[in-house]
């Protein structure tokens, strides 16, 4: 226990970011609402890029844009001024893929609503029980 | 040529699909044409890279030019060579087969779907191909994208359905990508090979196992492993018949694969077993797994559906011999891979040519179905027959080597829900045979009225069918070779004989 | 449902944090992520590929290959919705028209007036008020956002930016057009055919540039074989090749947007929206 605070306050990021998608993933499964349940989504979504981003931090570095441009020769780079680039690149994949279902999503939103004429799950298995 | 084939099978169907999507608003009656090349090619390819490993050993390609781990490279030893054979021959039949439904069901949208259809192609074999975890993830939503909008297309519920596959499909995928991120902070790297390499050191680590249970529950969403099968009835029930049968028979598998791949080359078989006690709860699960499905099918009035359970109860005995620790329950998973495959396709394929022609999956309105549609409906028998396990087809021949496994490694329940899957699917599937055989007699007997006419599947749809059940006894009279040529150079040394 | 939920949720939450005990620091420099293959990017990027925004550089050359797939995922979205929603043939519906020397609606059931004509002008069914000044700025503003979308992809070797995010300015100055004029306006400006077929072109720029490395003998999506038809050395072959594919994904990125907004906006009619 003696240890577990300063292990918070060395990495109270990722839990911070653990709770954020608890919350996305408790909304998904516990919401009625179809709406409801896509904004859980995106919120679970969301905190897993932020957590990969925060992987790639380091104290006091700036973004990874090498600061000597093209003809100002060769310098050494001094990577703690640096972030690590390769968490931001996974992320901008994730991101997009994270828009593109939501996109697949809202479209099935609304054939189930032209269909359904509602966008609660417990209206909708209502209607679908006495076949 | 040759060395560029792992690229090459990925480019032709990609490259065909945007140049389907293009001229689906140029010149629709190409679509078609451009779709069976593009898919076509895929498959030659992935049979010359299967020779060309068989030959040669592993193929290793840097996509790029980069080597691993700073770029990403593939990795193709015969299991992937397998895997890869049956995604794209199999795709590739089913294209050639379901060319009427989907020209009676999508009339004007067929460039679109045909392009979805060569991407989710194109997912599946990037997924088996790489060798590199956030690739893998990026090319499992590439086929999970294209296979959520392609399941919305049915009749009915396909849009709830589809909807309810979508979240527990980005909750799979999530998991899988949190797993991968844990795996990224304990080691700093995405390659398979190279985080392999670098586990050994770091096994006691709580990361590492939490790691391994988020890629593993990931992967259990999308393969439908039991208790997160949920979405897999109604997905593939309400979609269209072309899109079950190409979806059902490959996503759950390669997503075995996926399993199989993640177990054996990135935590190896030492962590796998010795460090994670999860080898009991495993068996356990699976044999949960085949026991429900195979009673759940029993229930169902629906063809289709009956014919997803069956699936989920394959999916317990594949997951179950990979995870029973020994040889031959290893093979025996492997192998059912391309033999459950097969299998499916079959049986989706026959159900879409009966949809094609009665309209209708419902157990009472396959009477007669024998007199009428009996090429489709001696499919139908022998998918049956290798479902429930009869030699010489090749069904047998997985259950065999799973048995086998499962009595070395004393797993008898697992041996006993093997058994009584088995007395399950003969039942299943005798009670389809006794409708459809003895429906039509009861018919004429009443009425006096002539035989029902012949209306057999057009010859497009039936000769595929053909081909996948010749191909099933076929491949279960080679099971010799494809083990000892495909199977045995994967396992590993360390695992009991 | 919620009890389960939150026993899930509890467990999974539970296991996550639990794992988080073998983590480095929060930003310590000396992690196995910062220093086992990032390094090298750092400090090869510029000497390999000219490129000093490291993140593009591995983006679209490094890892070239994920950045591929991910602009297909994007492009099987905006198909996606277009075959999910797209109705081509629809009944004729009620239709609002404004008398533009009188300002007087007239409702017409079941007709349509023709799209040019000089004294009738088609309104939205819901009411939309007539807003001279919204609609005035904001056609003034879309060059200039333009101008900016097309800075941030061809600057993207510099600052942050690049092919997606000046892919979604350049979508996002039309639907501003749809948002605040009318989609017909937009839908006039850029076709569902062209933007369909644009939507095709930028994915296949970028797998044609990899393929064209592989007819000219290097491994797909190798940038530096590209200096025989470019003309420079291999390292600025690679910067041309980032730029190529940028390119390719910006106008992908472009034409889905607009097309998954359309095709939700108008729940697949594409004749009214927002």
């Amino acid at each position: 226990m003696s240890d577990l605070i300063p292990m918070l306050v060395a990495k109270y990021n990722y839990w911070l970011y653990i709770v954020l998608m608890m919350i996305g993933l408790y909304a998904m499964i516990a919401k009625n609402n179809l709406i409801k349940k896509l904004v859980g989504m995106n919120i679970f979504q969301t905190s897993i890029i932020l957590f990969y981003v925060s992987i790639g931090c380091k104290k006091g570095a700036g973004i990874p844009i090498i600061q000597h441009g093209l003809n100002t020769g060769h310098h050494a780079v001094d990577l703690s001024q640096y972030v690590n680039p390769l968490p931001h690149v996974l992320m901008l994949t994730a991101i997009v893929v994270s828009v593109s279902t939501f996109g697949v999503a809202l479209a099935l939103a609304i054939k189930i609503y032209q269909k359904y004429k509602t966008l609660e799950e417990d209206e909708i298995l209502a209607r679908l029980r006495p076949r | 040529m040759n060395e560029h084939y792992p690229a090459l099978l990925i480019i032709s169907p990609l490259l065909m699909a945007f140049l389907v999507s293009g001229m689906a608003w140029i010149r629709k009656g190409i679509c078609y044409p451009l779709a069976v090349v593009g898919s076509g090619l895929c498959a030659w390819f992935s049979v010359r890279l299967l020779a060309d490993v068989l030959k040669n050993g592993t193929v290793q390609y840097r996509l790029g030019g980069w080597e691993a781990p700073w770029g990403i490279g593939y990795h193709v030893d015969s299991l992937n060579g397998m895997v890869l054979v049956v995604v794209s021959v199999l795709a590739f039949i089913n294209l050639v087969a379901t060319r009427r439904g989907v020209a009676a069901e999508f009339p004007e949208k067929e460039g679109a779907f045909y392009t979805l259809y060569l991407l989710f192609i194109v997912g599946l074999v990037g997924m088996v191909v790489t060798g590199d975890l956030f690739n893998l993830y990026v090319l499992l939503e590439v086929a999970s994208l294209t296979s959520y909008a392609l399941i919305a297309l049915g009749k009915a519920r396909a849009p709830l359905a589809s909807l309810n596959y979508l979240f527990m499909g980005t909750i799979g995928g999530c998991f899988y990508l949190l797993g991968v991120g844990y795996l990224y902070i304990m080691t700093g790297s995405l390659n398979m090979a190279d985080v392999a390499s670098l586990l050994p050191d770091i096994y006691q680590s709580s990361a590492v196992w939490v790691a391994f249970i988020f890629c593993l529950v990931g992967v259990g969403v999308k393969m439908a492993f039991f208790p997160l099968h949920v979405w897999l009835p109604n997905a593939y029930t309400w979609a269209p018949s072309a899109v079950s049968s190409l979806i059902a028979p490959l996503m759950t598998k390669v997503m075995v694969y996926v399993m199989i791949r993640l177990m054996l080359s990135v935590f190896s078989l030492d962590f796998t077993f010795a460090v994670l006690k999860l080898a009991n709860p495993m068996v356990w699960l699976s044999t949960l797994a085949i026991v429900m499905g195979a009673s759940l099918a029993l229930a169902q009035k629906n063809l289709k559906r009956m014919f997803c359970y069956i699936v989920i109860s394959e999916i317990g005995y594949m997951v179950g011999g990979a995870w029973l620790g020994n040889a031959a329950g290893l093979t025996g998973a492997i192998l059912h891979i391309l033999n459950d495959a097969l299998m499916t396709i079959t049986l989706f394929l026959a159900a879409g040519n009966i949809y094609y022609r009665i309209n209708g999956l419902e157990l009472h309105q396959l009477q007669g179905l024998f007199h009428r549609m009996p090429l489709t409906m001696a499919c139908f028998v022998t998918a049956g027959l290798s479902v429930i396990g009869v030699p010489p087809t090749c069904g047998f021949f997985s259950k065999w080597y799973l048995i086998t496994g499962a009595l070395q490694a004393g797993q008898y329940g697992f041996v006993a829900a093997l058994l009584f899957s088995s007395l399950v699917n003969v039942i299943l599937f005798f009670r389809v045979i006794e409708i459809s055989y003895y429906g039509g007699m009861q018919h004429a007997h009443g009425h006096g009225s002539p035989p029902e006419p012949r209306t057999e599947a057009p010859a497009t749809m039936l000769t595929p069918l053909l081909i996948v059940s010749v191909g099933l006894v076929t491949i279960g009279m080679y099971t010799g070779t494809i083990v000892t040529t495909l199977i045995d150079p994967v396992i590993p040394a360390a695992l009991l004989r | 449902m919620k009890a389960a939920g939150l026993i899930i949720v509890l467990l999974t939450g539970g296991l996550l944090l639990y794992a988080t005990q073998d983590f480095p620091p929060w930003g310590a420099p000396d992690s196995p992520a910062s220093t086992h293959v990032s390094p090298r990017y750092l400090q090869k990027a510029m000497e390999e590929t000219a490129v000093p925004n490291v993140v593009t550089a591995i983006l679209a050359d490094y890892r070239g290959f994920d950045t591929m797939f991910e602009t297909t995922v994007i492009f099987c979205a905006g198909i996606g919705c277009f075959l999910l929603l797209r109705i081509f043939r629809q009944k004729p519906e009620d239709r609002y028209y404004r008398h533009i020397a009188t300002e007087i609606t007239l409702h017409i059931k079941g007709g349509k007036i023709p799209e040019k004509s000089r004294e009738f002008e088609r309104i939205d069914t819901l009411w939309t008020p007539y807003d001279l000044i919204i609609k005035t700025m904001c056609r003034i503003l879309v060059p200039f956002i333009q101008l900016f979308a097309l800075y941030v992809i061809a600057h993207g070797h510099h600052s942050p930016g690049g092919g997606f995010q000046g892919g979604v300015i350049l979508g996002a100055s039309i639907i501003l057009l749809a948002i605040s004029h009318n989609m017909r306006t937009a839908i006039a400006r850029i076709s569902e055919r062209i933007d369909n077929l644009l939507m095709a072109v930028g994915v296949f720029i970028y797998a044609g540039i990899g393929a064209v490395c592989v007819i000219l003998g290097a491994r797909f999506l190798d940038y530096g074989n590209l200096s025989v038809v470019l003309f420079v050395d291999k390292i600025m072959a690679r910067s041309h090749g980032i730029f190529g594919v940028e390119i390719g994904v910006g106008i992908t990125v472009m034409a889905v947007m607009i097309s998954i907004y359309n095709n939700l906006a108008s729940a697949g009619k594409q004749d009214e929206g927002l």
